[in-house]
């Protein structure tokens, strides 16, 4: 049995104390510790994306919201799986690459995995986005 | 699939790590960016007692201009050097390949010592290492060793670095005028294992080639250069008779293994398309020099 290690972290704001074994994930913790149920755990080797963190701390932010009401505006999701590990990316593409262009969207998003919309209307989701963003900096 | 268990360490030093690698032997491994460890972990393909983190030494990450080299610390991530103005300007060869490093999100947690130290046969790094003739610099009992890429890699998943050392970095010699490089690969998908790849770096003289490193990944079980083709490159201009005999040579010096998809004759024939390929764009990009 592995030690056990202390652990301080703050989550969404709130602080909390927790011993968890070395082998935790953070997600896992986040799920099955915390009861926060919005960031998924896929193939639990790095290549879907599902398991980003954290989404429930993400609707405070316009940024975030205006990703969330395009998505659902272009049917950008199905099942839902794959969304919260979506936004959290396209969230870091329209901080970081506000110009980017459609296809460096798509290369950006490469890292997430969707079984159901076949891709094209989560890219127009965050292409519209970065198109708002650019009309409200211009006027 | 869960990891088996494991105990954890993280220290603060390169000695705290030394003094655990000493004691505790090959029941560890030492934990970087985890972007190959983790998933090993997971997939239950390793099993060690105890993880060594080393991500909280801030002295093993940076990227700097020494004397003449770039030196790239052990823990600098993939997107730092992605967005780093200095590897651009002194080995854009690395500003080349990063991209087809994974994906964002793996290229933010994984490191340059890691991907060095772990010699994927398919990884970048290794390759564009090799490529740019660079030196891996480590930390043992014994003190600081320096080794040339050339020498570093062994094997499958498999370096001359040593169970009791730990890699600090890298130097690689930085970028002089009529140096030449180009990266690419070839993968079903983007961001996927390449079934072949190749770093180049050449120096010309006038139109004329005067040093050539071919360096390929993918296609044996260690990250390799085609040195026979390199020698038959040197003196001639990249007119359409030397990419015959380039192919020709590459024909007759790459010997690669097939992967699950793809024969070695595949793999050898993409080879020279990508050779084709990366000779033709340094062509042209030096006849737009001479006009």
């Amino acid at each position: 049995m592995a030690e056990l290690q202390t652990i301080r972290l703050h989550v969404n704001g709130q602080a909390h104390t927790c011993s968890v074994p070395p082998r935790l994930h953070l997600v896992d913790m986040l799920r099955d510790e915390l009861g926060l149920k919005g960031s998924h755990l896929g193939c639990e080797h790095g290549v879907c994306g599902a398991c980003t963190v954290e989404v429930e701390g993400l609707a405070d932010f316009p940024d975030a919201r205006a990703l969330q009401d395009s998505f659902v505006k272009h049917n950008a999701l199905q099942c839902g799986f794959c969304t919260p590990g979506m936004l959290l990316a396209a969230r870091e593409l329209i901080q970081h690459k506000p110009d980017a262009t459609r296809e460096e969207v798509r290369e950006w998003m490469s890292g997430n995995y969707c079984r159901c919309t076949g891709y094209h209307a989560i890219v127009d989701a965050v292409c519209e986005v970065l198109a708002q963003r650019h009309q409200e900096s211009a006027a | 699939m869960k990891s088996p268990e494991f105990d954890y360490i993280k220290v603060r030093s390169v000695e705290h790590a030394l003094s655990l690698l000493a004691s505790h032997g090959d029941e560890t491994r030492v934990l970087a960016g985890g972007q190959s460890l983790l998933p090993a972990l997971n997939m239950r393909l390793s099993e060690p007692s105890l993880l060594i983190d080393i991500g909280g030494i801030d002295a093993l990450r940076g990227i700097q201009v020494t004397q003449n080299a770039l030196r790239i610390g052990a823990l600098t991530t993939h997107t730092d050097i992605e967005n780093s103005a200095l590897v651009a300007q002194h080995t854009p060869l690395l500003k080349l390949a990063v991209g087809h490093i994974a994906h964002r999100a793996i290229r933010n947690s994984g490191t340059w010592g890691g991907s060095i130290a772990n010699a994927d046969p398919a990884a970048e790094w290794p390759c564009c290492l090799l490529a740019l003739d660079g030196t891996v610099i480590a930390q043992g009992p014994q003190g600081e060793r320096r080794m040339a890429a050339a020498d570093f890699f062994t094997g499958l998943y498999t370096t001359d670095l040593r169970d009791d050392e730990i890699l600090l970095a890298c130097d690689i010699p930085l970028a002089q005028r009529d140096d030449w490089f180009a990266f690419q690969e070839l993968a079903r998908r983007h961001g996927d294992y390449a079934i072949a790849g190749l770093a180049m770096h050449l120096h010309f003289a006038g139109p004329v080639v005067q040093s050539a490193r071919l360096s390929w990944l993918g296609l044996n079980s260690t990250t390799l250069r085609s040195r026979q083709t390199e020698a038959l490159l040197v003196g001639k201009p990249l007119d359409a008779v030397t990419l015959e005999l380039v192919a020709a040579s590459l024909r007759e010096e790459l010997d690669p293994i097939a992967d699950l998809t793809n024969t070695g004759a595949t793999k050898k024939h993409l080879a020279t398309v990508l050779a084709r390929r990366l000779l033709t764009q340094a062509n042209a990009t030096r006849q737009s020099v001479a006009t």
